[in-house]
């Protein structure tokens, strides 16, 4: 049975307010969660007040500038800072998304509140352990699989087949959709979840890939891919604006085409 | 050497925090009443149980159902069948894998709200008027 509400070392309490910037007239105030693995306490709320003057457009931009120029032990991951490396993915004003692609102004009024991707174990602040997630995704073998001899050259594709993988190449495994998930919330450890289930998509799906069969073998399980309730918050969330519960719902089509 | 200690890592915040989404609604309402239709099915049953017990028997049940709240809890169970079957037809769609685009996603699980109560009103004008 689910566990609807919060473990008792996971509930979160009101944090420290950090003083506003002197001399800033045009202020965002942020709610961050915070956990410091080091002090035993409780995960908290902190308030953080940033210049909009002085910040760039993103909510990224505002938690580096939080970092630089207030609390120095924020932490949370983030690298390429335009949406292709999927690390600053995070829980704000309650979607899941990129810090780097979500604009400061496009957060609806009031306090922006910022927490770690939902139902993850928290390694510190922002940052949650993410190493069942890339461990279902290498369960799903995300290489071509192919018996015949090798080609030459490369293995040829018509347009069409290389069109097939629109829509599932442009996956950046950043977890948004996996963590926005309620069957990955209660089943997470047998379920497999949107972005491995869309990974596995690309490749049945592949013109080159000969393992096909097997491929769907090794998802034919209650949990592994059933699980799956088409509840769609994975296609709602994802910051590539790509469908996983799409994808889904074809591996679901092509096992049942397998058997009639 | 000392082992490093580290703190039982706490589970961030889910339900508490996530937005919630017309899909994510409807299908914790398709929950809800699947489960909600387990009392309706015993309504049903008692009915044809009394029936079978005799006369009296049944015109107490009917005299319940036909009592103010008998009605409001029989209305009650007809929104939730047809907020159910509706339900099991939008997901029958989506299975087909028909129906998932962004805005139509959206639609289709508002429709099942408005469309159960749609349908629940008229079956009960049409049982007002007709019987």
């Amino acid at each position: 049975m689910a566990q609807f509400t919060l473990p008792k070392n996971s509930k979160y309490t009101e944090g420290k307010s950090w003083p506003k910037p002197a001399g800033a007239t045009n202020l965002q105030e942020f709610r961050i969660y915070r956990w410091n693995p080091d002090d035993g306490a409780n995960p908290r709320i902190d308030t953080y007040y940033v210049d909009r003057d002085d910040c760039g457009p993103m909510v990224l931009d505002a938690l580096i500038w939080i970092k630089n120029n207030v609390d120095s032990t924020l932490v949370f991951r983030r690298s390429c800072r335009e949406g292709i490396c999927g690390s600053c993915a995070m829980n704000i004003m309650g979607g899941n998304t990129l810090a780097c692609t979500l604009g400061i102004d496009d957060c609806d009024g009031g306090a922006i509140k910022i927490y770690p991707l939902p139902h993850m174990p928290v390694l510190k602040d922002l940052v949650p352990d993410l190493t069942s997630f890339f461990a279902q995704h290498a369960s799903i073998e995300p290489w071509l699989h192919t018996q015949t001899a090798e080609p030459e050259t490369e293995w040829r594709q018509t347009p069409e087949e290389r069109q097939q993988l629109d829509g599932l190449y442009e996956c950046i495994l950043c977890a948004c959709c996996t963590t926005s998930c309620p069957s990955y919330w209660w089943n997470g450890d047998r379920f497999l979840g949107p972005a491995a289930l869309l990974q596995a998509y690309r490749w049945l799906i592949d013109s080159r890939d000969e393992s096909t069969g097997e491929r769907l073998d090794n998802l034919h399980d209650p949990f592994r891919l059933y699980r799956c309730h088409t509840i769609m918050n994975c296609a709602n969330t994802c910051p590539k604006g790509l469908n996983p519960a799409k994808a889904i719902a074809e591996i679901k089509k092509m096992m049942i085409a397998r058997v009639v | 050497m000392a082992e490093a200690k580290v703190a039982p890592r706490p589970l961030s915040p889910h339900l508490q925090v996530y937005r919630w989404s017309w899909t994510m609604a409807m299908s914790v309402a398709h929950r809800i009443s699947g489960m909600a239709l387990y009392g309706g099915i015993a309504l049903f049953a008692i009915w044809l149980v009394s029936l079978a017990a005799g006369p009296t028997a049944f015109d107490r049940v009917q005299w319940f159902f036909g009592s103010p709240l008998g009605i409001l809890i029989l209305f009650g169970y007809t929104w939730i069948l047809m907020h159910h079957m509706l339900g099991g037809v939008r997901h029958l769609v989506w299975d087909f894998g028909h129906g998932m685009e962004p805005a139509q996603r959206i639609n289709m699980a508002r429709f099942t709200l408005v469309g159960s109560v749609i349908l629940t009103v008229l079956i009960w004008v049409v049982a007002f008027v007709a019987f």
